[in-house]
């Protein structure tokens, strides 16, 4: 096995293009387990965090553009990012220990490609972009489109992410992430909601995206979620509707993890809690 | 296979050591540098008695390839003490009977030390997730707890 | 030796405090050097090949190619071995498998190389080809008659006719007449219990070090229990006498009974002897976890009466154990401790032990006794709430006292057990007000304590400071209390003494860290120890004084005229007496060679209130508290801490920790990840009140700490649970899944 650390996108992009079994390695803290446990052995690691800008969180075009190798602790630490997407930051820092967010990014979750990943549910809700890099150039792809399935990604030969963009915080809107795990730490997490809604001037919802981790084979973006709190206060119903279209959106399995009823349930009841917390946010509470 | 040669700092010593691609700083420390202060419980970053700091950012060396350190600095549990002068942390863990068979403790120090680093006045629960990813099976935590926040609390009225 | 009768008030000076342990500073700068932390000149990297399969005949290894790979300096197989002694057969087939591979990562074959990374690629090239058999992972699966058989011709005579052969023995423990006892009752109770095997989770990795010469003299650096049980148990395996094999103990990083055997040392020794070179050993968390010692999972009907006023009248219990692919599941420890808090009229336990397709059970720390304690203490508790009474008094009720005639025989001396009851009774945890959705439970809890083979030796140095030389592994502090009671016994300062953990070429045989027995044993002899140097002390004041011994008696650390009668002379401290030793008969020590016996039953009350969230089933712990019976607690701070972990791991054991089986037999959560121990934030801090109700065996009163602690905790959690989920909780873990599916039916 070799190791390189490119300094520029191009550099790395030849490398990973030069070398079939080419791995990218930004936190590591997926990609070394897989080494340790010889799931895989490639001939090439490709270490993308010594290139410019991927350590750096930017504003953008109201938005903020998160480097692919910023660490979750780092994201934890942007007051801007925090105050825009506290959903997405708070999703982040549930990756691992305290020793993983020193390490862990959002783009090495969304390509680990885990149904598991914190990070993507609450990706999806805001509406995130990945910008990707290969041998035909750059490209941008919404994260709901970049997992395929358990450790599949739309991810071609020689490409890699090299940023995630979070579009601008609308007025009157908020989002939040909440995980279902047995202990209260170190756990992948059995069932994840991540919402993001908007608000009207009479505080009815105007816009809702609801995605679920962990009970399919990818992240479920749930469309009658969305539809169900349509025009509406989040009242008792409206909470209801969600749960209902949550728990019937989602297609689990039974594994060691859980089982397929218990996570069918706990969807319905973490969207519950998820749309109340985003709903706060959307009012301008800052919890 | 060629090696990769790796200048780096260690406990502020100015490091050279030579790696396969594949080894992690763990093994670096324990086996090239006879560091073994920084203990292996899991090798997949679920326990954290190899925690080390990389640019003050704490990390499990398990989780990360010896060749990533070069140009970092790197600070672990034998740089802890000054000399003779142990930690504020160290002498409060043996004090308040903080560790009992001793393997997660060096992970533990470092992790505290990382906390309190950033947070001086740490609330109980404060402590108890930020430690969460260091696993003791012998204290049930309590004691480990206790010496943390008195610690804290002891340099808070020093300082 | 008994309790110190001639000092009924004795007033401690050493013992009871909380000074800091001598191998402190080494713990907290990394200089402690554990199992995997020593190397030796020209050291090889033994590595393991493990089955995948959970049953499978082996028709044929081939290492032919691994050993042809550059780098690769030893391979072994259990052919290496040939023929060993019948008391250390089925360890051997566990650290190497011979015609079958009875469980998911079982060893097969390990190799030796210059390196990790050769290792592995020479395990990738050595070939074994199996045939797969049908597997049983599960106890009342193995016991049907149509069961995959592991063992042919292992049952034993108390195995009535019929059964399957994976059951492997019967044990019956208990008194009077159940039947006519439980018509007495007003009410009988019928329940089934299940738990879950866990394991220890010691967070050291196994791992050894073992060099062999030429002329068959073995040395093997080793995290261990016991390491004079390693030597014995290599020596017997490679054939070799024992005094031939020098066993040195690192540091443990913990073991909770799951380093009382061995698993890479003899193919280390084997790997270093083929090779002539030191071969390291370290397992990888996921072999510990496939390849190492869980505790019995285990399916337990019992069977309770109690009248309306809470007397027991009858209790029975069948205790179910599968301990893996050998013989020698904890059933029997399980038989005997589940009703031994109680004074019952009629009482009978039967135990089976069961053979299945996992790794062998280790000992976990109070081995066999919480999972009984969960299936009785439950019982109990149901009844109790049943009736309106209040659990405390019912169990003070039927207690277990001085003069009570345990369930499994013998007859209590004095007990801490109503101690323990009546602290519990009088905490405000007791009264304090919950909140919704939140319950409290209580439990009690019994262990054996052992004592064993201890021999220690104590030296006074030439400058009067002492060096106490034991054999048993420091796991927690024991260091700290050996310390203690020698200072104390001496009437020295405790940092005059030093404690050295010796190898096994420096002692006589001492029995491994376990049954709670170190404080106790190594204790006891450390302070006959001391007693034999001060009496040697005594003869040498009496020598330059001119006075008969018998008239010169040790006190604060000198040795004084005993009386106006025996002369007038200056007191001679140690440091005098130890300056002119060469004068008066050379050097001064005293030593201590004891098959241990009274080590002092203790009983344990824990207190736990929990909340259910009813949307998910998940269980937050809000507050703790244990109350144990210490005997005499010598480093007050070390027997909270035993408390403590007890607690801790009983609260894993309860709520999420368990191994889990696929369909394949292949174990599924191998690793900390999916194996759920306890983490900080899952936890209160856990208060515990330490009640002394002196051991009549001990000079000092101690008892055995260690174990007590985990047999409550999973009773009692479940008593909270239930309270709290409105529902009875009868199987182990607790996990949410499980409640959430128990309030579901419930509701």
């Amino acid at each position: 096995m070799r190791y390189e650390a490119p300094r520029s996108v191009e550099e790395a992009v030849t490398a990973l293009a030069g070398q079939t079994g080419a791995h990218v390695l930004a936190g590591g803290t997926d990609l070394l387990v897989k080494l340790r446990s010889e799931m895989i052995a490639p001939e090439l690691i490709v270490d993308i965090k010594r290139i410019a800008g991927m350590r750096e969180i930017t504003a953008e075009e109201g938005g903020w553009r998160i480097g692919a190798a910023v660490s979750g602790a780092e994201m934890g630490e942007h007051e801007g990012l925090c105050a825009d997407w506290p959903g997405v930051v708070e999703a982040a820092e549930l990756i691992g220990s305290t020793q993983v967010q020193g390490r862990a990014t959002i783009a090495g979750n969304l390509c680990n490609a885990s149904p598991a990943a914190d990070s993507v549910p609450a990706m999806v809700a805001a509406s995130a972009v990945a910008r990707i890099a290969g041998p035909e150039g750059t490209r941008d792809l919404a994260v709901i489109d970049v997992p395929q399935g358990p450790g599949k990604t739309a991810l071609g030969p020689g490409e890699f992410i090299t940023s995630i963009f979070l579009p601008p915080r609308g007025a009157r809107s908020g989002d939040a992430y909440l995980r279902f795990i047995p202990r209260t730490e170190m756990d992948i997490a059995v069932v994840g909601c991540g919402i993001s809604l908007s608000l009207d001037e009479a505080g009815r919802i105007s816009g809702a995206r609801v995605a679920l981790g962990a009970v399919g084979p990818k992240v479920i973006l749930v469309e009658a979620a969305a539809e169900a709190l349509k025009h509406r206060a989040l009242d008792a119903g409206a909470l209801d509707d969600l749960a209902t279209a949550c728990a019937r959106a989602a297609t689990p399995i039974d594994d060691k993890r859980g089982t397929a009823e218990f996570r069918r349930h706990v969807a319905g009841v973490l969207a519950r809690r998820v749309a109340v917390i985003a709903e706060a946010r959307a009012k301008g509470d800052t919890a | 296979m060629s090696r990769i040669h790796v200048t780096t700092t260690i406990n502020d010593d100015a490091t050279e050591f030579l790696c396969e691609a594949e080894a992690t700083l763990l093994d670096v420390l324990r086996d090239e540098l006879g560091l073994t202060g920084t203990k292996e419980g899991c090798g997949t970053g679920d326990c954290g008695a190899c925690s080390v700091t990389v640019d003050g950012r704490l990390v499990c060396s398990c989780l990360m390839l010896g060749a990533e350190a070069e140009g970092r600095e790197i600070a672990t549990i034998e740089g802890m003490a000054e000399g003779e002068d142990l930690h504020p942390l160290q002498k409060k863990f043996i004090e308040m009977a903080a560790l009992q068979c001793g393997i997660c403790t060096p992970g533990f120090l470092v992790a505290a030390k990382s906390l309190l680093e950033r947070n001086p006045d740490p609330t109980e629960e404060d402590v108890r997730y930020w430690l969460a990813g260091n696993l003791c099976r012998c204290t049930g935590y309590d004691k480990i707890i206790r010496a943390v926040l008195e610690t804290a609390a002891d340099m808070r009225r020093a300082s | 030796m008994a309790l110190d009768d001639s000092k009924k008030t004795r007033e401690f000076k050493v013992v009871g405090t909380r000074p800091d342990r001598p191998d402190g500073i080494d713990k907290v700068t990394g200089r402690a050097r554990f199992g995997a932390d020593m190397v030796a000149p020209g050291m090889l990297t033994g590595r393991v090949l493990r089955s995948p399969h959970a049953h499978a005949r082996i028709l044929r290894i081939d290492t032919s190619r691994a050993e042809a790979l550059p780098g690769v300096k030893a391979v072994v197989t259990r052919a290496d071995f040939g023929a060993v002694p019948a008391h250390v057969a089925d360890i051997m087939e566990n650290c190497l498998a011979g015609e079958k591979a009875l469980y998911d990562g079982h060893a097969i074959a390990a190799v030796a190389a210059v390196s990790a990374s050769v290792a592995r690629q020479a395990l990738r090239l050595i070939e074994v080809d199996y045939e797969v058999l049908p597997h049983v992972t599960d106890v009342d699966e193995a016991m049907k008659p149509d069961a995959p058989v592991l063992h042919e011709g292992r049952q034993q005579e108390t195995v009535p006719p019929g059964m399957s052969g994976n059951v492997i023995s019967r044990c019956e423990f208990g008194h009077g007449d159940i039947e006519a006892g439980l018509k007495q009752a007003d009410r009988v109770i019928e329940r089934t219990y299940r738990t879950a095997a866990t394991h220890q989770g010691y967070i050291e990795p196994h791992a050894c070090l073992a060099t062999m010469t030429a002329d068959g003299q073995g040395e093997l650096w080793v995290c261990t229990q016991g390491h004079y049980m390693v030597r014995n148990t290599c020596a017997a395996i490679l054939g070799m006498d024992q005094g031939r094999l020098r066993v040195t103990a690192s540091e443990i990083g913990g073991g909770f009974g799951g380093k009382t055997t061995v698993f890479l040392e003899p193919v280390a020794l084997m790997l270093a002897r083929k090779s002539g070179r030191p071969v390291r050993m370290v397992m990888s968390r996921s072999e510990v976890l496939r390849a190492t010692g869980p505790t019995a999972s285990t399916s337990i009907d019992v069977r309770i009466g109690m009248t309306k006023e809470g007397r027991i009248t009858a209790g029975f219990a069948e205790l179910r154990f599968q301990g893996g692919a050998w013989p020698g599941s904890p059933v029997g420890m399980g038989a005997m401790s589940g009703f031994a808090p109680y004074d019952l009229e009629n009482v009978k336990t039967v135990g089976w032990d069961v053979v299945t397709n996992r790794p062998k059970a280790a000992a976990y720390r109070a081995p066999g006794a919480p999972m009984a304690a969960f299936a009785i203490e439950s019982a109990i508790d149901e009844l109790a709430h049943g009736f309106g009474l209040d659990p405390l008094e019912v169990r003070l009720m039927n207690g277990a006292d001085e003069g009570t005639k345990s369930s499994y025989g013998p007859t209590y001396p004095a007990i801490g057990l109503k101690a323990t009851l009546e602290a519990a009774k009088s905490h405000p945890h007791w009264t304090a007000p919950l909140g919704k959705n939140q319950g409290r439970g209580v439990a009690c809890g019994f262990w054996f304590n052992f004592g064993g083979d201890t021999s220690v030796s104590l030296s006074v140095t030439p400058d009067g400071t002492v060096t106490l030389t034991e054999g048993n592994p420091d796991i927690g502090g024991s260091r700290a209390a050996m310390t203690m009671m020698a200072a104390e016994e001496l009437g020295i300062p405790y940092d005059q003494v030093r404690t050295v953990i010796a190898d096994t070429g420096a002692l006589g045989q001492n029995e491994v860290t376990h049954g709670s027995r170190v404080t106790f044993s190594v204790g006891l002899a450390t302070i006959a120890a001391a007693r034999a140097a001060k009496a040697e002390m005594c003869r040498r004041a009496a020598r330059v004084w001119g006075i008969d011994p018998d008239a010169v008696e040790w006190e604060d650390g000198a040795a004084r005229p005993a009386g106006p009668n025996a002369g007038k002379f200056p007191p001679m401290t140690i440091r005098d007496i130890a300056a002119i030793a060469p004068k008066t008969g050379g050097p001064i020590s005293g030593h201590h060679e004891v098959m241990a016996e009274g080590a002092g039953v203790s009983f344990a009350t824990h207190m736990v209130d929990v909340e259910v969230d009813p949307e998910t089933g998940a269980t937050k712990i809000l507050r703790y508290t244990v109350f144990q019976d210490a005997g005499k607690a010598v480093h007050p701070s070390y027997v909270e801490g035993q408390f403590q972990g007890g607690a801790v791991q009983g609260i894993g054991w309860a709520l999420n920790e368990e191994y889990i089986y696929g369909e394949d037999g292949i174990l599924q959560n191998a690793g900390f990840l999916d194996y759920r121990i306890p983490v900080a934030s899952d936890l209160p801090m856990i208060d515990t009140v330490i009640l002394e109700i002196p051991n009549p065996g001990h000079p000092y009163g101690v008892r055995g700490v260690g174990e007590t602690s985990i047999v409550p905790p999973l009773a009692a959690i479940a008593n909270a649970v239930s309270a709290a989920a409105g529902v009875r909780m009868t199987q182990l873990p607790m996990s949410p899944p499980r409640v959430l599916a128990a309030i579901q039916a419930g509701g």
